[in-house]
């Protein structure tokens, strides 16, 4: 029925060709009605969803669960790490294998990293990984690509501006990875000693995508379509006065929008949770649109679930 | 021929003499042999053969090690193994004295069950049941790409993470 999808697994992003991205997209975008509630589904009735929650992540279990009940399918599962079988010593692949055999698709969130490879190697059934370890989280690339999409009808022609921690922030490594499979141009703005990796950069080069990098937000604001928030985090830097210092260039407010300072149909987006990085009065202004980037949440996992249960 | 040259010539024979038949593996990384030994589990088997190393050995292109296994002729395919830390090492296969076979380390596309990773938060370090498993992404230097986590690892780190 979807013949643009082939995958038995969401483990991560990178193995998305664009056919399959915007073969989710597409349903995602069906999906919209029946994610707000105004519309009635059943394609998962009579499905159980496992969702094994190895370390909490409300967010993310709230709205895979919420993608699955509106589909009219029902789910187990844990969300603390103290219930969980792994704290009496049984590995991951046993909790997989005994998972599998009762549920119809499994969704992982796990702290050690490649966690969704191994559940994928040991599970009959699909696994949709929810985050393993350091940040790879392939439905929150998937979610961000089509805010983007939503917002200004297509990915490809964005200027896009991504802003804080760009060297451990794994989240941002996925989404450029991903971005690079568009014609986007790519701006990256961090404090010199949170960069980019060279490896994420190089790549970029090699793929002919157009990229530049600057230190501060207002470099570079003028010019963008979408401004892409992250947080940087204090333990990156030396002294509380070295992190003072840079988190207030990476905060925006208001006044900074104001005027002829940025583009009509400036696009904010933040994965969330915020702490310093956006002033609560952009939240009022028409470029703020990480909410509804977090509400594109429900659409898109339901999009996958249908996805990979009827694979 | 000078003096010296010529007891040079002797220390040479002494260090490498030849075998009747087997494998000769040379041009080994400086230090490396012993993990060689490890990679193509020459070192807990119980083995008949009989195993030879030479370490910190003079050559034209600075020192290397020299490994020789008297008795076995080792395939290819296992000794493709060793190029993860030995990626110059040369091997010879010799019959009744004289090098029927010579033989360049290839580095293979996936290594299997060689070394494990060295990201102690990926769950191939676990206690899980598999083999860690990478992909060979780069040829100068070595590099490898961890199967579960991505982590790469280059150069010595593959060596001190030899299984
Ligand atoms: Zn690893």
């Amino acid at each position: 029925m979807y013949e643009g999808f082939k995958k038995d697994h969401v483990v991560r992003i990178k193995d998305f060709t664009l056919d399959e991205m915007s073969t989710v997209f597409d349903l995602a975008e069906k999906m919209i009605p029946v994610a707000e509630g105004k519309k009635k589904n059943d394609d998962l009735e009579g499905k159980l969803l496992a969702t094994l929650f190895f370390e909490p992540s409300t967010r993310t279990r709230l709205s895979f669960e919420g993608a699955m009940k509106r589909m009219s399918g029902s789910c187990i599962g844990f969300a603390e790490p103290g219930t969980s079988s792994a704290k009496k010593g049984e590995t991951l692949a046993d909790t997989i294998r005994v998972a599998a055999g009762y549920s119809d698709i499994i969704v992982l969130r796990h702290p050690h990293e490649g966690a969704a490879q191994l559940a994928a190697n040991f599970s009959d059934v699909p696994i949709i990984n929810a985050g393993d370890g350091a940040g790879r989280h392939p439905t929150q690339t998937l979610l961000d690509l089509f805010t983007i999409k939503r917002e200004k009808g297509s990915i490809s022609g964005n200027h896009i501006g991504i802003a804080g921690d760009l060297k451990y922030g794994r989240t941002v490594h996925s989404l450029t990875n991903a971005l690079s499979m568009y014609d986007t141009e790519l701006t990256f703005i961090s404090p010199p000693s949170l960069r980019m990796p060279d490896e994420i950069t190089d790549a970029l080069g090699r793929k002919g995508i157009e990229h530049k990098e600057v230190d501060g937000i207002e470099d570079v604001l003028d010019e963008l379509d979408i401004l892409y928030m992250t947080r940087i985090q204090r333990e990156r830097f030396p002294s509380e006065q070295d992190y003072e210092k840079v988190a207030k260039t990476y905060l925006i407010e208001k006044h900074m929008l104001e005027d002829e300072m940025c583009k009509e149909d400036l696009t904010i987006m933040h994965p969330l949770p915020r702490v310093d990085e956006i002033a609560a009065d952009v939240d009022l202004t028409s470029h703020a649109k990480y909410f509804d980037q977090a509400a594109n949440g429900v659409p898109i996992r339901m999009a996958l679930l249908k996805l990979l249960s009827e694979g | 021929m000078g003096e010296e040259k010529k007891i040079e010539e002797k220390r040479k024979e002494i260090k490498i003499t030849p075998i009747k038949q087997g494998t000769v593996i040379d041009h080994i990384r400086k230090g490396q042999a012993l993990k060689v030994l490890r990679i193509l589990d020459l070192i807990d088997k119980d083995i008949d053969f009989i195993v030879s190393v030479a370490m910190n050995v003079n050559s034209s292109m600075g020192k290397k090690d020299i490994l020789k296994v008297e008795g076995l002729e080792l395939v290819n395919e296992e000794l493709d193994k060793i190029s993860l830390i030995a990626p110059e090492a040369t091997v010879n296969i010799v019959r009744n004295y004289e090098v029927v076979r010579k033989h360049r380390v290839e580095l293979p596309k996936m290594a299997k069950g060689i070394v494990r990773c060295r990201n102690n938060n990926c769950i191939s370090n676990q206690n899980e049941p598999l083999i860690p498993e990478f992909e060979v992404v780069g040829k100068d230097p070595v590099t490898l790409k961890c199967e579960y986590c991505e982590r790469e690892m280059r150069g010595e780190k593959i060596s001190d993470n030899v299984i």
